[in-house]
């Protein structure tokens, strides 16, 4: 009798095919399968069953160990046997104030890590009294003009003791700027600062579309970032490069993680290019991707992505350090996968997604609230959702075991074949000409779209269920749920705040901050964090520092696709 | 009760632009009222410079438009412009791309953007193109572009509806001059060449100018011999701005020479011919599918199975209809 | 031949989501309608006169943001001052509940909010122009 060691494979080959001939066909005459064939979410083609021949020529080196290159199974070798990942739940909206007291909250309530979600304005770079902020002021996240806002944002919170992620693009920089001048303010060590901005703003012209000026500049911003963090900042991740609004805007898994790898490899090729060692940088690159609903695809898609990142660290870029080469990533469970209807149901997709995360070897995660589909959460959606978090960890054990599907026939196949196709898609975007031209051409955008489109119609035939909008629906449902309300006087305070900051600085030094502004931004080989700190720390408020620099910069206009 | 289109009409000739933007919409119709207001429009218009604007898919159309209507506006001319869109084969329906990549026009109130679709045209330009420029042109409008697909027939069609025809093409689309695959060469009145800041431009203003002089297109002369107008190639940038006032400048030239020469009134008489034939052909066509559809459908089993051949029906189906 | 439908979409103000509005024009394209993109980050002044100009049957704004309470009141009250009232107004996106009479007495004749698939929408734009008639 064979042992796991010792699988003959054209013996097995054929004990399959007899099983499929006897056992299998038997059963389908009574009962036949549910479709004539079943795929992944992303269209991968799922077999019956996967036996040791579906694994037989995958190099036993490309599944490694935890913690060992190419960390297939997680890039720590004790994972959550040390440390939990960080739960981490996003929180933002009102004034500064407003989000402290919902981040004090969260923090009693057991959270491990902050992450801050801002309105629309200081997303876009206007300040709260701009015409184009009209009816957005903290709203969808919290309103960030001054540093004045980052002190009433981050009172009584030790930013030694705490990490703290700023989901923030195209301003990224002024508020990591904002986190920087406050840090000094109060005495702080930066290199005992624990945290990120996410900045990838490559994506945001592929997917999320919070952009100011056009690729090159911004490109240039997003480096500077990078290489300021690495000779300032040691334990502060400067990027999470992103693919979870990648696939929110409507690809498929398998491209969420390759178009983030096209982008992750730009950035890398960007800092290379200043002359910096690649070891000095890539250890503080972070990944940020979701965790969407076929729970096998996901996980087989995050063992994928670290095994794809470490060979690309390693033979692109001849990473040395095993830091420069071990993917961390943060992870969301999928908003785009909860409804309205029956909402309570979304507490189950969040948790069996927050399940393949964890699985899948997270470093961070936000669950998402039930009440994802009607508005930002309220206190008791955001307490669900991190319990869900704490019984994953504390009541079920799967955090006891590194990487426990490492093994599984299906798992292991299914991770080869992402790899293969993580690969293709890259090398194809290579030949094209690379990711930025292919951005300029809407390529990204394209793809896109079309899965975005294909996903709508089969919701709408039910191809796709979905339970409460296309499946068991509830025709007399009332809604019964009570939503995070807006409170009015939020723009007033801030702006009030805003206009008292403008009142009490020193404006010609401001004006004199941001002539120089300009004039490090006209220098590519110059770095803008420095200065653009001590204009923060002056009163600066972020509309004086994003008009200034449209002057020279201009404004980025798409070319959509559909 | 909706407005009269006689009504709008009034208003459209004191240069009421809600009236044009309605006026547009019903110019579709063929019903007896519709007709006489374009008539009516159609004789009060004559005044604005009616420029065709074509080229290949990625050839910048849209963004040099917009720079350059935007330099017109400097001297207080008023620009209209139609932009045309090809209709999807399948569904007949149309995403109207122009519009979107002109937003630095879109709150200038001396500027009117319409977009429209060729709705599978036979013949390429839909007639309501050409009564939206009317409808513009007897608003007040100096100058209305015409901007169209460069695939299929409109280009063509677009040199005989307009007085000054642009054909735009830009470097790194291909190794030949994409002007002349599509075949559309000899329709410039000028050839722009957009992009310029791109350092391949040169080879494709110079392979141009060659094409030219090889060609067919040999300098219209008047009567006393003198070239009255030769197809010039011109260099443009909209990112850097270079070129378009030498286009602007090119253009007037044009309209002067068309204006005061004989080569304009000639080209006035073609137009005219053109759009004659053109909504001729168009009534003939709409009253046909209206009274030979059902004949039609009577008829096709018989024709399926050949007992019936189609060129014995034909003659019976025109026999019956009056026109 | 009947006219095809003219369809103006429209994302206001800064909200960047368009995965929803580009698989609508997408939808109404394929159901044979003209339809026309405004692209991101626009304000309600250059939306109306697009509309305008356009002649559009149907102003249809997508809003995530939820500043639907202080947009559409000016969107609205910008097409009366043009003379364009006669313009169906729909709205897609997100949009608590309580806020759907609310904009409803606004002039906004349909909410198409998520979960409403690509054929109700064509449906019900549809019927929308069919119910007017014509103008």
């Amino acid at each position: 009798m064979s042992t796991l060691n010792k699988i003959d494979p054209t013996q097995l080959a054929k004990q399959l095919e007899l099983w499929e001939e006897t056992e299998v066909s038997a059963f389908l005459n009574k009962q036949p399968e549910r479709e004539d064939a079943f795929y992944t979410l992303g269209g991968f083609p799922v077999k019956r069953t996967y036996t040791a021949l579906d694994t037989k020529d995958i190099p036993i080196d490309d599944i490694g160990l935890p913690g060992q290159y190419p960390y297939t199974r997680g890039p720590y070798p004790t994972m959550y046997r040390s440390r939990y990942w960080t739960m981490r739940q996003i929180a933002g909206f009102g004034t500064g104030e407003d989000t402290n007291n919902r981040f004090k909250y969260l923090i009693s309530q057991g959270q491990t890590g902050l992450s801050t979600d801002f309105d629309m304005p200081t997303l876009m770079g206007y300040d709260s009294d701009h015409p184009m902020s009209d009816g957005e002021v903290g709203r969808e996240g919290v309103a960030i003009d001054t540093l004045a806002d980052m002190e009433a944002l981050f009172d009584e919170i030790d930013l030694e003791n705490i990490s703290v992620s700023m989901t923030i693009n195209p301003t990224a920089w002024i508020l990591l700027a904002m986190y920087i001048a406050l840090a000094k303010r109060r005495g702080n060590d930066l290199n005992k600062l624990s945290g990120t901005v996410q900045a990838d703003i490559l994506k945001e012209y592929i997917a999320q579309k919070e952009y100011i000026y056009p690729i090159s500049p911004s490109v240039r911003i997003v480096r500077d970032c990078i290489t300021y963090c690495a000779e300032n900042m040691k334990r502060y991740n400067p990027i999470n490069i992103s693919g979870y609004h990648i696939s929110e805007a409507g690809s498929s898994p398998l491209h969420e993680i390759a178009f983030t790898m096209a982008n992750a490899t730009t950035y890398v090729e960007e800092v290379v290019k200043t002359g910096m060692d690649v070891d000095l940088f890539a250890p503080r690159l972070a990944f940020f991707f979701v965790c969407q609903a076929d729970f096998f695809e996901e996980i087989a898609k995050f063992r994928a992505a670290r095994r794809v990142w470490a060979k690309i660290m390693k033979n692109q870029f001849g990473a040395k350090k095993a830091e420069s080469m071990r993917l961390r990533f943060h992870c969301q469970t999928a908003a785009a996968s909860l409804t309205k209807p029956q909402y309570k149901v979304n507490i189950m997709r969040t948790t069996v997604q927050a399940l393949a995360a964890v699985l899948g070897g997270a470093q961070s995660l936000h669950t998402n609230g039930m009440d994802e589909a009607f508005a930002i959460p309220t206190e008791e959606a955001m307490k669900i959702a991190l319990r869900t978090q704490q019984v994953i960890a504390d009541e079920t054990n799967v955090a006891n075991v590194i990487d426990p599907l490492g093994g599984s026939y299906f798992l292991e196949n299914l991770t080869t074949q992402y790899e293969t196709k993580i690969f293709e898609i890259l090398e194809e975007v290579k030949e094209k000409g690379g990711t930025i031209k292919l951005i300029e051409e809407g390529w990204f955008q394209k793809h896109i779209a079309d899965f975005a489109y294909e996903t709508a119609l089969k919701k709408q035939d039910g191809q796709k269920p979905v339970i409460g909008v296309n499946k068991y629906v509830e025709e007399d449902e009332k809604a019964d749920i009570k939503t995070h309300p807006h409170d009015p006087t939020t723009a007033d305070r801030q702006i009030s705040r805003l206009q008292n900051v403008r009142a009490t600085r020193d404006n010609d030094q401001i004006e004199s901050l941001l002539n120089k502004l300009l004039e490090v931004a006209k220098d590519e080989t110059k770095n803008i964090m420095p200065i653009t700190i001590e204009l923060v720390d002056a009163g600066a408020t972020m509309g004086d520092i994003v008009e200034k620099l449209r002057t020279i910069w201009g404004t980025y206009r798409e070319n959509p696709v559909f | 009760m909706p407005i009269s289109s006689a009504d709008l009409v009034a208003r459209l000739k004191k240069g009421d632009l809600r009236a044009a933007s309605r006026l547009m919409s019903r110019a579709e119709s063929n019903d007896d009222e519709t007709l006489s207001s374009l008539g009516a429009i159609y004789r009060a218009a004559g005044r604005a410079h009616i420029v065709g604007l074509t080229g290949v898919p990625g050839s910048g159309k849209s963004t040099l438009v917009s720079k350059l209507v935007e330099t017109i506006r400097k001297d207080g001319r008023r620009v209209g412009i139609i932009a045309i869109d090809p209709s999807s084969p399948f569904s007949g329906g149309a995403i109207l791309g122009d519009r979107i990549r002109m937003t630095n026009l879109v709150m200038d109130e001396g500027v009117f953007i319409r977009s429209m679709a060729t709705r599978g045209s036979t013949g390429g330009l839909a007639r309501s193109a050409l009564t939206a420029v009317d409808i513009l042109d007897a608003a007040g409008f100096d100058v209305v572009i015409i901007e169209t697909v460069g695939v299929g027939q409109d280009e063509v069609e677009i040199a005989k509806a307009s007085h000054s025809t642009l054909v735009v093409s830009a470097p790194g689309l291909g190794d030949d001059v994409q002007a002349i695959k599509a075949g559309i060469l000899e329709i410039a009145d000028i050839h722009v060449v957009s992009k310029c800041d791109r350092s391949d431009s040169n080879r494709t203003i110079t392979d141009l100018k060659i094409m030219l002089a090889m060609g067919v297109n040999i300098a219209i002369k008047d009567r006393g011999g003198k070239p009255l107008w030769q197809v010039p190639v011109v260099g443009t940038s909209s990112e850097t701005g270079e070129g378009i006032d030498t286009l602007i400048a090119t253009l007037d030239r044009h309209r002067d020479v068309h204006r005061t020469t004989e080569l304009g009134e000639e080209r006035l008489r073609n137009i005219a011919e053109y759009r004659t034939f053109k909504t001729a052909e168009d009534l003939l066509r709409s009253r046909f599918y209206k009274s030979t559809n059902k004949r039609i459908q009577d008829v096709v089993e018989q024709i399926a199975k050949r007992e019936l051949d189609p060129f014995t029906a034909s003659n019976d189906l025109l026999k019956k209809i009056a026109f | 031949m009947s006219l095809p439908i003219r369809v103006l979409l429209a994302k206001v103000g800064l909200d960047g989501h368009d995965r929803g509005v580009k698989v609508v024009a997408r939808t109404l394209r394929d159901a044979g309608m003209d339809v026309i993109y405004t692209g991101l980050h626009r304000t309600p002044e250059e939306v109306v006169n697009a509309a305008v100009q356009e002649d559009v049957d149907i102003l249809g704004v997508s809003l995530l943001s939820g500043a639907h309470m202080t947009i559409c009141p000016k969107i609205m009250q910008l097409l009366k001052d043009k003379d364009a009232e006669d313009t169906i107004v729909v709205v897609g996106g997100v949009v608590p509940d309580e806020d759907v009479i609310p904009l409803k007495e606004m002039g906004v004749k349909e909410l198409l909010l998520q979960d409403t698939t690509p054929k109700e929408i064509v449906a019900r734009l549809e019927k929308l122009v069919r119910e007017r008639g014509p103008r």
